[in-house]
């Protein structure tokens, strides 16, 4: 498995010209070789979804996708959210509602409910649920995140 | 201490959230150093068998593969020493960093790979083949001993705490009550997993090791110690941690395993573990079967209480050694009146990964059992789930009181507590007779619904010391430098919110140190929900010793006495509020050594916060599904720093306990194979399993032990969760005693029904 190929990862609008196995995973290149460690990983194969990012405008497992599939693509981490000093208004958020203790699994769940209400800022309460039961937290006990989604839903319909 | 506390008490926003938010958290698998090797470890396929020949050569062939090391390569290093309760007879039960021989349970670490990356020693360890003969494997703790070496039983001990006239109290009991209860085999699992990055640096002959967490400066002598190095040499650097609950940041194999490597090659040797690893190879809890019996008077007065144990502690005698057992048999009485106690605990091996504590450790089992035989003896004597506890609940005007057992070599006193206050909070806060009244009109209508009611005693603050200096630095910031540790709970905000409060300046002007070896000499770290209490008061103490230097200084300076001046937001300022100010910074750098200041608080008993859960439940029978339908907690910790860091605390403990509850359990075959070792198949709460819940934070009873009357938060949200559940499904079936298993899993419910 020592193939490797020429591929340009565009993460958050910056080109990475990065040289990969066929086998290697997204969440490998984005961490490994494009030096984003925002995006984390927790389980490699596709239950926890901390390693979710933005490809393409849809929340994605990175571990479940070859850096190769994503070529080409526009891929989004919890890097590329804060407009400079200024936090996401989920990652404001996140904070307001102690959404967070150990933070490993958060650029996971932000980076699923931003996917999910740019695509769909209306979404009911049951339906958000459900999104949110796809990412595993082992610290919060889920009700200040769900708090901290519905509040930035909200900001992000004035927005 | 300033006359009024700006920051403790409030829930002020956490100092970690912006870093971790942004993406910018240095989590262990985010640490790299140039030219790095990766390990990888090779783990036993079998639960039990003796190594005939492991034959790496295909490996070493493969290129990118360095070296490959088996357990003849690392004869030297001694196996893993104890922590906490290291009982003599257990020791040569230790975990040997490469199994040594024999294999003991499926993931035990056989060899290790030295590759470029990952995916190359992942390829590499695929070429590994190792003869192993099957042996017999041991997989219940209950039932006659086995053998685990020669002369060498799988029963290393057996622990007995006992108080009071059991023969008098089971001869003069109106009835006696027996129940045989087990919970099941679970853990902490925290969405990190763990990792390890050695290096050595030559330029300053120190060993570091990076991804350290929970207990930095035990780890760094132990390994020192282990590696053959003066501690001096060895410095251990704590990043982010995602997660601790007792089973990240103990000395694991991997841990010395990478240190060992990176003296031997001279590279840094960095390892991070995968999640099947993880669910096969960290620390296992929880998993006892109990034989109780009660001796009660007729109105259901608890005489005395009997309890015969099994602790399934897994293949070996980890860190913890004797610890879990310990703290079930000592912390079962609870907050009940127990006139005599015998406990029992068979400390048990079996092929299964070995054990260690998690979040409540032992309460989490003995509350349960506790808990079950209230039900049991409320249901012989004809009373309700509530009288019952209140029969038998320790009176206020009975504390400080000693209970007559010791753990962790703290004799057990329960330093304050107004129990029956907190039952009547929380069934208010819960609405039980509305409660009652609806849950029964449902069940008319053929509805499987039921509440339940679980009172338990915590304990916190652990000793016996903890160390803190406090310094001003030029940037005008204060360092709070400490030896505890940061596992995600928010030491840094709440540590600064005292420091803030006691010194005069705002919390986000200081920045709390912790976890770097090479900052302190000494410390205790993060376990037991110790942090707050006993790190807390040393900060108090430290910063109102460097307000006191300050403002000595000050006074020279501004040629005034110290008692005209005071310290408000990091400046000194006259009381009268006349003249000229000067920020402590500036002091700083007018004094030839600086602005700082150290102190140490120590203590020999732990202090007992205490709680109260009611569940709500609905059983579906058709799928034997439950569904939490209402959760209320009322915890009382004396006094709480950041309210909301604490019900954010409760809030994690308790979706940590309803996983034990009703879904979690590290499944085995009777051959050994683990059959738990996806996400897939260990199955942790999510968003749609966790209910809603209403919390009480209660201030009732400060602990005496120290001057804020602080007790620690860290595990009331968990202890409960699964004896307040069984209560509940309990009802909700009507049938008293139904539940005597945990988790209660959808199979066994549809079993029961």
């Amino acid at each position: 498995m020592s193939a490797k190929s020429n591929i340009r990862l565009n993460i958050n609008g910056r080109d990475h010209a990065i040289t990969v196995e066929a086998r290697r995973t997204l969440a490998d290149a984005i961490r490994e070789d494009c030096g984003q460690t925002g995006t984390h990983i927790g389980c490699e194969h596709g239950v926890c979804g901390a390693c979710t990012v933005i490809v393409d405008g849809m929340p994605v497992r990175s571990c479940l996708m070859f850096a190769a599939q994503a070529a080409g693509k526009q891929i989004r981490t919890v890097e590329g959210l804060a407009d400079g000093d200024k936090l996401h208004p989920m990652q404001q958020a996140f904070m307001d509602h102690h959404g967070l203790q150990c933070g490993f699994c958060t650029p996971g769940f932000l980076m699923l409910a931003v996917g999910v209400l740019e695509h769909n800022p209306d979404i009911s309460d049951d339906d958000l649920l459900d999104v949110l039961s796809s990412n595993l937290c082992r610290c919060t006990g889920y009700q200040n995140i769900i708090k901290a989604v519905k509040a930035a839903a909200k900001e992000m319909r004035k927005g | 201490m300033s006359a009024k506390q700006k920051f403790i008490g409030r829930s002020v926003p956490r100092l970690e959230d912006r870093t971790l938010l942004l993406g910018q958290g240095r989590f262990a698998a985010d640490i790299s150093f140039p030219h790095q090797w990766v390990m990888r470890v090779v783990r036993s396929p079998s639960a039990h068998g003796k190594i005939k020949s492991i034959e790496v050569s295909a490996a070493l062939k493969l290129p990118g593969v360095h070296a490959v090391w088996t357990h003849a390569d690392v004869p030297h290093v001694p196996a893993i020493p104890f922590r906490l309760t290291g009982l003599k007879t257990l020791e040569p039960y230790q975990q040997p960093v490469l199994a040594k021989g024999v294999v003991r349970y499926v993931g035990e670490p056989m060899a290790v790979i030295f590759a470029d990356n990952t995916y190359l020693a992942e390829d590499a360890a695929d070429l590994i083949d190792a003869s192993i003969e099957p042996l017999q494997a041991t997989m219940l703790a209950t039932g006659q001993p086995g053998s685990f070496a020669p002369n060498l039983s799988t029963e290393p001990g057996v622990l007995q705490k006992a108080y009071g006239d059991m023969d008098a109290a089971f001869g003069n009991a109106h009835a006696i009550i027996s129940l045989e209860l087990s919970v099941g085999r679970h853990s902490g699992v925290p969405l990190e997993t763990r990792g390890a990055i050695a290096r050595y640096d030559e330029a300053r002959d120190v060993l570091e090791l990076h991804g350290a967490a929970k207990v930095p400066h035990w780890n760094r002598d132990t390994i020192a110690q282990m590696v053959g190095r003066k501690k001096e040499s060895v410095q251990l650097y704590e990043g982010h941690v995602g997660g601790g609950f007792g089973i990240r940041g103990e000395i694991y194999p991997e841990d010395v395993l990478v240190c060992v490597a990176a003296l031997k090659f001279r590279r840094a040797i960095k390892w991070i573990e995968d999640r099947r690893e993880h669910l096969i190879a960290a620390n296992h809890s929880r998993e006892q079967h109990h034989h109780v019996r009660a001796a009660v008077d007729a109105q259901g007065r608890i005489l005395a209480i009997e309890d015969e144990f099994f602790h399934d502690n897994g293949a070996y005698m980890r860190t913890h050694a004797a610890t879990v057992p310990d703290l079930a048999a000592a912390m079962l009485p609870g907050p009940y009146r127990v006139p005599a106690y015998r406990a029992i605990g068979h400390i048990r091996l079996t092929n299964k990964t070995p054990c260690g504590t998690y979040r409540a450790p032992g309460r989490y089992e003995s509350t349960f059992v506790r808990e079950r035989l209230m039900d049991a003896i409320a249901a012989k004597v004809g009373v309700d789930v509530v009288e019952i506890r209140r029969r038998n609940l320790i009176k206020k005007s009975a504390m400080p009181y000693t209970l007559g057992l010791d753990t962790l070599g703290t004799q057990i006193v329960y330093d304050s507590g107004d129990y029956a206050l907190l039952l009547d909070k929380a069934l208010k806060a819960a609405r039980w007779d509305e409660l009652q009244d609806r849950l029964c009109k449902r069940r008319r209508n053929g509805e499987k619904v039921g509440a339940g009611v679980a009172i338990f005693v915590e304990k916190s603050g652990l000793g016996p010391f903890d160390t803190v200096r406090v310094e001003v630095k030029g940037d005008g910031m204060v360092e709070a430098i400490t030896g505890v540790a940061s596992i995600g709970q928010g030491v840094e905000t709440v540590i600064a919110q005292i420091c803030a409060d006691t010194l005069g300046v705002d919390y986000t002007n200081i920045r709390v140190i912790h976890g770097q070896t090479d900052r302190i000499a000494r410390g205790m770290g993060a376990f037991a929900s110790r942090v707050t209490v006993m790190c807390g008061e040393a900060t108090r103490l430290a910063a109102a010793k460097l307000r006191d230097k300050a403002l000595n200084a000050a006074a020279e300076l501004m040629q005034t006495n110290a008692a005209a001046l005071d310290i408000v937001n990091g400046e000194i300022v006259r009381v009268d509020a006349r003249g000229p100010s000067m920020p402590l910074a500036e002091l700083a750098r007018t004094l030839p050594g600086g602005l700082s200041a150290e102190d140490t608080f120590e203590s020999k008993h732990m202090v007992y916060p205490y709680g109260v859960h009611v569940a709500a439940v609905r059983v579906d029978a058709d799928t034997g599904n439950v569904t939490i339908e209402r959760y209320a907690i009322a915890y009382d910790i004396g006094k709480a720093v950041n309210p909301k860091l604490v019900e954010g605390q409760i809030a994690g403990g308790l979706a940590q306990g309803v996983g034990g509850a009703l879904f979690e359990e590290f499944q085995y075959d009777d051959a050994g194979e683990p059959l738990s070792v996806t996400f897939a198949d260990y199955l942790m709460p999510t968003a749609r399993e966790v209910p809603e819940i209403s919390v009480l934070v209660s201030e009732d009873a400060p602990s005496p032990l120290n001057s804020l009357g602080l007790k620690g938060a860290g595990e009331g949200g968990a202890n409960p969760v699964g004896a307040a559940l069984a209560s509940a499904i309990d009802d909700a079936l009507q049938r008293p005693g139904a539940i005597i298993q945990l988790p209660v899993t959808p199979q066994r419910l549809k079993a029961l029904l």
